[in-house]
């Protein structure tokens, strides 16, 4: 990708170098510290664990067409869906917008010539990298079983598969996640260009600070649990296993500690994009900015109390589940503010259904609903009915996929024009939305309707009843899958073949708008001046050119 | 950020304290202090703490930011440690349901 030259009449004769074509070949990418490449580097390294993942899924569908089990033995099935979990979060959505958008924006949003720490960005980078090598190897040397939960005592005293191998790939991961973090904290704080006030900061730069916050402090938690479990499993040192003087409880409480926000590490920065999005695409200010910005920042700090909303059934106290289930309920005001508030900005708005656009209200409607059936779950009663079926798969789906999947994509379609230079065809990227909008329905709509009927999530074989909404789901899902392969082939070919985008093809605001695209090396010509608030749409109407 | 000189005698004198104070939960550890074994234990190690945070990572000299960062980290450790105990401490407090046979001596009565 990177030969691709821009050389049109639309982009200004002395910024025709850019960060794309100011250095050629293999080393000036693997030794580059600018962040504009490192996002790249990064978005290619996630998209591959990305379909690695779905490929998973894709066989978990295939085989659940039949009752007993059309595909594989239920050993292979039990690591399908351990190496789709353990893929899927920890290499992909947890990294996804922040390491790719938020790389490459976060100093073009502020109105900097890199972040803070641009070579710690680079080995962050090589982190992930050797992590995600550790867990392809567990893969391919007979993969894991444990679910992407490593639940003990079964991942430390039973499973005889690639346990260690796997935890040790997520453990390194999260240095990546943990630096990642650190570098945008930093940047956020020292380096934004002169006007450039905290409450003028876009509403995206707020969500990515919120989720390094996250980053930072509960990825370490991850690490020790992991640790940990490495330890009682090769040492039998006593922690988890109960026959030894451990807790298993324990294990979950550690474990949700970092997994129950990471959960929001992955929907945050979403959020970010979406406000950027709707704002955009209806030509509106933010319907109150304040309120989304620190509904962004109790999202990340609420998200640390309410972990044992996963524990209510396994021998938790139910006295601690009461507090819990209360302190659960909490997330849903802080998001719910975001939803209300991004549905007001279109009230009135003069709404264009661009790529981008249909993304950002998939995502309101889908995020809506994973966000309500959340509260099935923290209530206490309901949970014990719905927990460990296909419900819970629903639900989460409903918010990692629905939501953050579709955010990420939106934003990719939102800000590939000033990642690439390059325009893609707008037809077949409305054409993939809508796609990936009725795939992903059919494929976890039906799981709603079979949980609450009592399939269990995780079985390789069911009850012949449960047939109809299995198939409809595989159904869904080679939907869903055929969704994402097209964006995947319209994009590669717009790298190249591309008609050249101008610095600004939405006429949307922010600084980033205002550098050609792709933008130089060094982000912009001089620091701006910045004399407005973000989404200042309404005084101003910007040409799209 | 400007940069705070500290005297290497300094330095020197906290690594000492911290020799002394790991000789300290040595010569602990073979005294029975009973239930405040390891309240002991964890004491001295909560010092030996805050000593490298705040001198070897000259966090007693850095700006306030820096500070508040340091103190949301122990926050969310005491937040862990907390809602974890919340669960372990009041786990017993349920009386464990023995089946149907707890219904017997109350219907014994009865009948």
């Amino acid at each position: 990708m990177s030969t691709a030259t821009i050389d049109v009449p639309e982009v200004p004769t002395g910024s025709r170098v850019n960060y794309l074509n100011a250095q050629y070949g293999v080393k000036s990418w693997l030794f580059t510290t600018d962040h504009k490449r490192i996002a790249l580097l990064y978005l290619v390294s996630i998209t591959l664990m990305f379909f690695i993942g779905g490929f998973f899924a894709v066989l978990m569908r295939l085989h659940l067409i039949e009752p007993q089990g059309a595909l594989v033995q239920p050993e292979t099935y039990n690591k399908l869906f351990t190496m789709h979990g353990v893929i899927m979060v920890f290499f992909f959505l947890v990294p996804s917008i922040p390491a790719t958008l938020g790389n490459f924006l976060v100093p073009l949003m502020i109105g900097a010539r890199d972040l803070a720490f641009p070579r710690l960005n680079l080995i962050s980078w090589y982190i992930y990298v050797v992590g995600a090598c550790f867990t392809l190897y567990a893969v391919i040397s007979g993969g894991v079983d444990t679910g992407w939960t490593f639940y003990t005592p079964y991942s430390s005293s039973f499973s005889h598969t690639s346990v260690i191998p796997t935890a040790v790939g997520v453990f390194i991961t999260g240095f990546s996640s943990i630096l990642t973090g650190l570098n945008f904290v930093v940047t956020i704080h020292k380096m934004r260009a002169p006007g450039m006030t905290w409450f003028r900061l876009p509403l995206f730069i707020w969500a990515i600070y919120a989720t390094s916050i996250i980053f930072i402090l509960g990825t370490p938690v991850i690490a020790i649990t992991l640790f940990l479990l490495a330890l009682e499993r090769l040492l039998h040192i006593g922690i988890f296993d109960p026959a030894i003087g451990g807790d298993p409880i324990l294990f979950q409480h550690l474990f949700w500690f970092y997994s129950h926000p990471a959960v929001y590490i992955m929907i945050l920065p979403g959020m970010g994009v979406m406000s950027e999005l709707v704002t955009c695409f209806s030509r509106k200010r933010i319907f109150g900015y304040s309120f989304v910005a620190f509904s962004s920042l109790s999202i990340a700090i609420i998200s640390f109390l309410v972990w044992g909303h996963h524990m209510f059934v396994t021998g938790q106290s139910i006295y601690a589940g009461l507090i819990f289930s209360v302190l659960s309920f909490l997330v849903a005001i802080p998001s719910a503010v975001k939803v209300f508030n991004w549905t007001a900005t279109l009230y009135k708005g003069s709404i264009s259904y661009d790529a981008p656009m249909l993304y950002a209200l998939g995502f309101i409607g889908l995020f809506t609903m994973g966000g309500l059936t959340g509260l099935f779950l923290a209530s206490l009663a309901t949970d014990v009915h719905l927990n460990g079926t296909y419900f819970i798969v629903a639900h989460f789906h409903y918010i990692m996929v629905g939501g953050a999947v579709m955010a990420y994509l939106g934003g990719i379609h939102f800000w590939w024009p000033k990642i690439t230079g390059r325009l893609y065809p707008d037809g077949w990227a409305r054409f993939a939305a809508l796609v990936i909008f009725v795939g992903f329905n059919l494929t976890f709509f039906p799981q709603f309707m079979l949980g609450y009927l009592g399939m269990p999530r995780r079985y390789a074989v069911y009850p012949a009843e449960f047939q109809v909404f299995n198939v409809m789901s595989s159904a869904g899902a080679s939907i869903l899958g055929i969704g994402y392969l097209i964006p995947l082939i319209y994009l590669t070919w717009s790298m190249r073949y591309g008609p050249a985008a101008g610095p600004n093809p939405w006429g949307a605001k922010g600084l980033e708008w205002t550098t050609p695209s792709p933008p130089p090396t060094e982000n912009f010509e001089e620091i701006p001046v910045v004399t407005e608030d973000a989404y200042d749409y309404a005084e101003s109407t910007v040409n799209r050119g | 950020m400007s940069e705070h000189i500290v005297p290497v005698s300094l330095y020197i004198g906290i690594f000492v304290a911290l020799l002394c104070l790991t000789a300290l939960t040595t010569g602990v550890a073979y005294i029975d202090l009973g239930a405040f074994n390891t309240v002991a234990a964890l004491a001295i190690a909560v010092v030996k703490m805050l000593l490298v945070v705040l001198f070897f990572m000259h966090v007693k000299y850095s700006g306030r930011l820096i500070q508040v960062f340091i103190l949301a980290g122990a926050l969310f450790l005491a937040i862990l440690i907390t809602l974890t105990l919340a669960d372990e401490l009041t786990r017993h407090w349920s009386p464990t349901p023995t089946g149907w046979g707890m219904f017997v001596p109350f219907l014994s009565r009865l009948f």
